[in-house]
């Protein structure tokens, strides 16, 4: 406990940026995702093939190897220089979308075409259709899977350690400076990420249970 | 009423043709429906008649030929197929109401989006139409809460709230308990006696009898009569429709 107490602040810090980082990157790939699968069931062949592309390479990089694109290879390009957090938001972001992806289209496999025939007879648009019947439809029966890959992101934001980010995964780094207890100071960081995750599950728990007749 | 003759016809088909995969399913087949008439498509299962109402409004692409749908050709695929599309309802065999939707949202969501009609009067607009088709108290329920003849009797209002020049049903009392049968076609004669222009295919040959102006029978692909309900059950010409008929009656 004395772990805890003495270094409340160092958790503090530590956890607020690991929201910070969370809250960024989840935005950022619920969009990006849901854009890709959108491009993935577009009748244009050449957007479909780069969105499987782009998921392919993605999705089968192990997560640090995109950090390390983007902290080291990335400033090379001299496009547009990033500060570690950004560009940590930027990795998981990208390496996330891909997931939500493919978590979204399935999603949308899941609606019966019937739905999709329905809003073309009536003049919908194919982007109207998408937005206004499929893809509700669609993350409404992937809310489990969707949290899931939310919460892998949660945990996976302990990279950004590793790339000068001070959020919870450098926590160890300051307590063994300090010769502090590390096994206990690491079951605190444990106890703080069960907490986290907790309101994750109550969201889904909750639209679960409010989209239940809608459907 | 002007005459055929002036007027182009609500729908046109001329050489129709159209495969899935090795098997012909519609055979250069031609049909013209003038304006204010209600078709009646009859015919064995596998004859083609859903495929020939899905393709008047492209659901299903055809291989050669010509539809022409109030004069105009069928655009590709793209906006002008949607615009297309607006102007002709369909009812489907499975209703096709969206789940996520309550039943007012359902049938105001193409006026408000395709349309651009305000909210409040797309609203206005739908209640009255659910109020014509008996459903005004269900208005707030979600489909999956509705029985089969109910979500029907929806979807028909949901097509007419974009004001349709013509109207395709696509066997819309297939999937129904035999008791829900009658309100929705109740709801098919009143609309048939307002002048609606109708293509309807289906296995309701009392519906045949009663609403229709004129009677198609179709088989393997091809129309094979094409005449007036009374002439088609008193004394049909061809022996397919002779055979099929029997086999109805029968029943």
């Amino acid at each position: 406990m004395s772990v805890l107490t003495n270094n409340i602040d160092l958790y503090l810090r530590a956890f607020g940026t690991t929201i910070q980082l969370f809250f960024f990157s989840a935005i950022g790939s619920l969009v990006l995702g849901t854009f890709l699968a959108m491009l993935r069931v577009s009748p244009v062949p050449v957007l479909r093939a780069a969105a499987t592309t782009y998921v392919t390479l993605l999705r089968n990089t192990p997560l640090t190897l995109v950090f390390f694109f983007f902290l080291f290879a990335y400033p090379l390009l001299k496009i547009l220089q990033l500060e570690p957090f950004p560009a940590a938001a930027v990795a998981l972001t990208l390496y996330t979308s891909a997931f939500i992806c493919e978590v979204v289209r399935s999603g949308i496999n899941t609606v019966p075409v019937g739905q999709a025939e329905a809003s073309r007879a009536l003049g919908l648009t194919f982007s109207q259709m998408l937005s206004n019947v499929v893809l509700p439809q669609a993350v409404r029966s992937v809310v489990p899977p969707l949290v899931s890959t939310l919460i892998a992101l949660l945990k996976n934001t302990t990279i950004a350690a590793g790339f000068s980010v001070a959020e919870a995964g450098s926590i160890s780094y300051s307590l063994s400076e300090q010769g502090e207890d590390l096994l206990a100071g690491l079951a605190w960081v444990a106890v703080f990420f069960v907490v986290l995750v907790i309101p994750l599950t109550l969201l889904q728990r909750s639209l679960e249970k409010r989209w239940s007749v809608a459907r | 009423m002007t005459s055929p003759a002036q007027a182009p016809p609500m729908i046109r088909m001329a050489g129709v043709d159209k495969f899935f995969g090795p098997l012909h399913v519609l055979k250069n087949v031609e049909l013209e429906v003038p304006k204010g008439q209600v078709v009646v498509v009859l015919g064995p299962s596998g004859s083609g008649k859903s495929t020939l109402c899905r393709t008047i409004n492209r659901l299903e692409p055809i291989d050669s030929g010509t539809i022409e749908v109030d004069g105009q050709p069928l655009p590709s695929e793209g906006k002008q197929l949607a615009r297309l599309r607006a102007d002709v309802g369909m009812v489907f065999q499975s209703f096709n109401l969206f789940a996520h939707k309550s039943i007012v949202d359902n049938v105001m969501l193409a006026p408000v989006k395709v349309r651009k009609t305000s909210t409040s009067e797309a609203r206005k607009k739908a209640m009255e139409l659910l109020e014509r088709v008996g459903i005004a108290n269900q208005a707030e329920k979600f489909p999956a809460q509705l029985s089969g003849g109910q979500q029907q009797r929806v979807a028909i209002a949901r097509a007419l709230a974009m004001n349709p020049k013509v109207m395709l049903f696509d066997e819309p009392t297939s999937a129904l308990d035999p008791e829900m049968v009658q309100e929705v076609l109740d709801v098919m004669t009143t609309l048939a006696s307002e002048g609606m222009t109708m293509l309807v295919v289906t296995h309701e040959m009392g519906f045949a009898r009663k609403a229709a102006d004129r009677v198609i029978f179709m088989a393997d692909g091809e129309v094979v009569e094409d005449s007036t309900p009374t002439e088609f059950f008193s004394a049909p010409k061809s022996n397919r429709a002779k055979d099929f008929l029997g086999k109805i009656l029968t029943h």
